[in-house]
């Protein structure tokens, strides 16, 4: 039964067409959406580990300008009512974060707004 | 022997020792959510309280370890049966220390980054190595002397636990000895001031632990092992003495060092008052008086003593690792220097609640682990095998 | 005396071709380290990024390349002892003659750092061209690197922080100094205090490619004297200072 439930979790998680017509999964602000840099289905189970690569690559050895890079993924996606990937539940990481129980590391540190609006703002 | 008063009174004290874990939690927790800012801790004395309380507690670990070395290194029997306590002791006092240096880190929710990332340069890198050894070694230790099968086993055990924590304090030493910059530290006389005054915290908690142990079971133990006993915590307080005096001596010569050991043992506020009538007369000369004179031979008066080699080192790590970041660094040889950031000033510290709170935690999990192992293992001493009692056991 | 002088002419024209180079030249070599490095090119080991700080053109009452680095990394400007202050301008007077003077100090860049010898993590590390880092994502804020820096150039962020500049990830629990600007470096900028304290007009603080003979910072150090901050302990930092 419960790998049943588990296998079904993932299939659910696998196939975003299914969500918009579930009622308890995210509605999410895709924010600019448009081409991802990677398949979608790819990113949504490996996202953590491709940013995870291209984080050690970026600080360690100075490798800039990646299109794998967090900030773009800010970019893309904060949320246009926000310009932010957190706030709610319709907030592209937090919204699906909080969906799936996962707790998100990266904007303790990193900002989780759009870089241009961010500057501006200053 | 346990009986249902003796069993409440158990369960009362570890009740005790676990609320004072949890407030020691909780202090954590607040640091964690708040951040530092609600320690007394800055940019300038970055270490503080709880590393006064994790460092006590290390040393300790490593010296309470001597009474099992005295009896398996070198064979004697009243010692070998004060082995075992002297190695629970050890594992507790070595808990209680990380846990209250692991919960003070920035990032304690990391420990995964600790464990999995290696800088082979880091003594502190080291010392992770060193602590979980002693863990395992200890333990191993224990099981050889427990487990009857195992005994041949516990004289080759006890010599690579004996060599293990010899270099353990020696770690623990080195992390203020390799810092190069800092007038305090970077001297090479503190790996073996850190190991003799291991020897001697080390004895004291292991003379409060058997006091109680005794207490609580009604015995006494034989005169002469405690007038042993005695003595060797006294020459281990004289030998201390000994190396913190030359310590500073070497310092006082170097003309660069003058200002800083004016500042530590004349003028420096709070410091020299510890360091004299904490660490010197409370820590060390009234100790001694206690364990030599001829007048004061009770039990009593030796946990006395050990209570007051106890405080007088927490003095004395005060003054090593505050006023060490007290006393301004030295950059600029030959000038005055000020800055918004500190510079040429005496930076101050007052430590906060929490951090006291996170230390007498970690105390708190050293008693735990004690007393429940204590009550689950056959631990007291037994010097003259008592039939009757063990009987009734 | 209105026939024309050739001589005074040749002259002329000869100092003038001089004094244009004199003109142009940083700027060509300003053009020359301003390219940045390509998308996916990491940083390189032929190149040592450092400054050399003109301690004669730094003004004590100048406090410009502090507020800049506020600014481009997002510090609070705050003073207080557990506020993070990337770059502070020191105070000297000379115990002596009396003498003062005014300097910005800031992480020193070691070529040995004692901050990532420390490390037990690698949290502090050296990049390949020379830039000293706190990688925040393995720093567990044990702060041995504090103890340890000569320079006192380290901070550890004691509150929970909000609204980082998108270049400059901060957190709480970490440890962070100078990053000599790196997000600028990288796009082939200069540092921010560096900017600052030429926009002052003071143009105190010079900075480029040091493991260059060519560059403008490396022909300056060969011409004038210049010092490390405590050059007894041999960690050879990419930071100069004039005149001290």
């Amino acid at each position: 039964m419960k790998l049943m439930k588990n296998f079904l979790l993932v299939l659910l998680l696998a196939m975003t067409p299914a969500w918009a017509g579930d009622s308890v999964a995210p509605r999410l602000d895709i924010g600019k959406g448009g081409q991802c840099v990677e398949d979608p289905k790819l990113m949504r189970r490996n996202h953590m580990d491709i940013l995870r690569h291209q984080r050690d690559e970026t600080m360690r050895s100075g490798v800039r300008g990646s299109r794998h890079s967090l900030a773009g993924c800010v970019d893309c996606h904060a949320s246009s009512r926000n310009n932010s990937v957190l706030g709610g539940s319709e907030n592209f990481c937090q919204g699906c974060h909080t969906y799936a129980g996962v707790r998100i590391d990266c904007f303790e540190c990193h900002s989780s707004k759009r870089k241009t609006v961010a500057e501006a703002g200053k | 022997m346990y009986n249902k008063a003796e069993s409440r009174n158990f369960y009362a004290l570890v009740a005790a020792g676990g609320l004072i874990v949890g407030i020691g939690l909780i202090a954590a927790y607040l640091m964690e959510e708040h951040g530092h800012i609600i320690t007394g801790m800055n940019n300038q004395i970055v270490w503080g309280m709880p590393h006064v309380f994790a460092i006590f507690m290390i040393v300790a670990a490593s010296g309470v370890l001597n009474v099992a070395s005295v009896g398996s290194v070198f064979g004697r029997a009243a010692y070998k049966a004060r082995a075992p306590l002297s190695g629970l002791l050890s594992i507790a006092l070595l808990a209680g220390g990380l846990t209250v240096l692991m919960l003070d880190l920035g990032r304690a929710d990391r420990l995964i980054v600790a464990m999995t990332h290696y800088n082979l340069t880091s003594v502190f890198a080291w010392n992770v190595v060193l602590y979980s050894g002693l863990f395992s070694f200890v333990a191993i230790y224990l099981w050889t002397m427990m487990e009857q099968r195992m005994n041949p086993w516990s004289k080759p055990a006890g010599f690579v636990v004996f060599a293990w924590r010899i270099i353990l304090t020696t770690g623990t030493g080195l992390i203020f000895a390799f810092l190069v910059a800092r007038q305090a530290y970077g001297s090479a006389l503190l790996p073996p001031m850190f190991i003799v005054a291991s020897f001697a915290w080390g004895l004291a908690v292991f003379h409060l632990a058997q006091a109680a142990m005794y207490a609580w079971n009604g015995k006494t133990p034989g005169p002469e092992i405690m007038r042993r006993m005695r003595i060797l915590l006294g020459i281990f307080v004289l030998g201390t003495l000994y190396f913190v005096f030359a310590y500073h001596l070497t310092n006082l010569y170097f003309a660069k060092q003058t200002g800083f050991e004016q500042f530590i043992l004349a003028g420096g506020g709070i410091f020299p008052w510890l360091f004299w009538a904490g660490y010197v007369f409370l820590g060390s000369l009234l100790p001694l008086l206690f364990l030599f004179h001829s007048g004061l031979h009770k039990t009593s008066y030796t946990v006395i003593a050990s209570l007051l080699v106890i405080l007088g080192s927490f003095a004395f790590l005060y003054v090593f690792i505050i006023g060490g970041q007290a006393y301004p660094l030295f950059i600029f040889p030959g000038y005055e220097a000020s800055s918004s950031f500190g510079d040429g000033q005496i930076a101050s510290y007052s430590p906060s609640l929490p951090e006291f709170l996170l230390g007498f935690g970690g105390i708190g999990v050293a008693f735990l682990i004690t007393a429940i192992s204590a009550r689950v293992l056959n631990l007291l001493p037994h010097d003259i095998p008592d039939r009757r009692k063990r009987d009734a056991y | 005396m209105s026939a024309i002088n050739p001589e005074r002419r040749k002259f002329l024209g000869k100092t003038s071709a001089v004094f244009a180079g004199l003109v142009i030249a940083p700027g060509v070599l300003l053009y020359d380290f301003a390219h940045g490095r390509a998308a996916g090119e990491a940083a390189s080991g032929r190149v040592r990024w450092g400054m050399l700080v003109d301690t004669g053109q730094c003004a004590s009452d100048c406090n410009d390349c502090v507020s800049a680095c506020n600014k481009e990394n997002g510090l609070s400007g705050g003073t207080s002892a557990t506020d993070s202050q990337w770059i502070r301008k020191v105070e000297l007077k000379d115990l002596r003659s009396g003498r003062t003077t005014s300097l910005p100090v800031m992480c020193q860049h070691c070529e040995h750092p004692p901050c990532a010898d420390v490390c037990p993590t690698g949290a502090s590390f050296r990049r390949a061209d020379g830039i000293v880092l706190v990688d925040k994502h393995r720093c567990i804020g044990c702060r041995y690197c504090m103890m340890a820096c000569p320079y006192k150039a380290r901070s550890f962020v004691h509150e929970p922080l909000t609204d980082q500049n998108p270049d400059v990830p901060r957190g709480k629990g970490t440890v962070e100094s100078c990053t000599l600007c790196v997000h600028r470096v990288d796009r082939g900028e200069q540092p921010a205090c560096v900017e600052a304290c030429a926009k002052a007009g003071r143009r105190a603080i010079l900075f480029g490619d040091i493991a260059d003979p060519e560059s403008e910072i490396s022909k300056r150090i060969r011409a004038v004297a210049s010092a490390q901050i405590r050059a007894d302990l041999m960690l050879n930092p990419g930071i100069r200072y004039e005149g001290m």
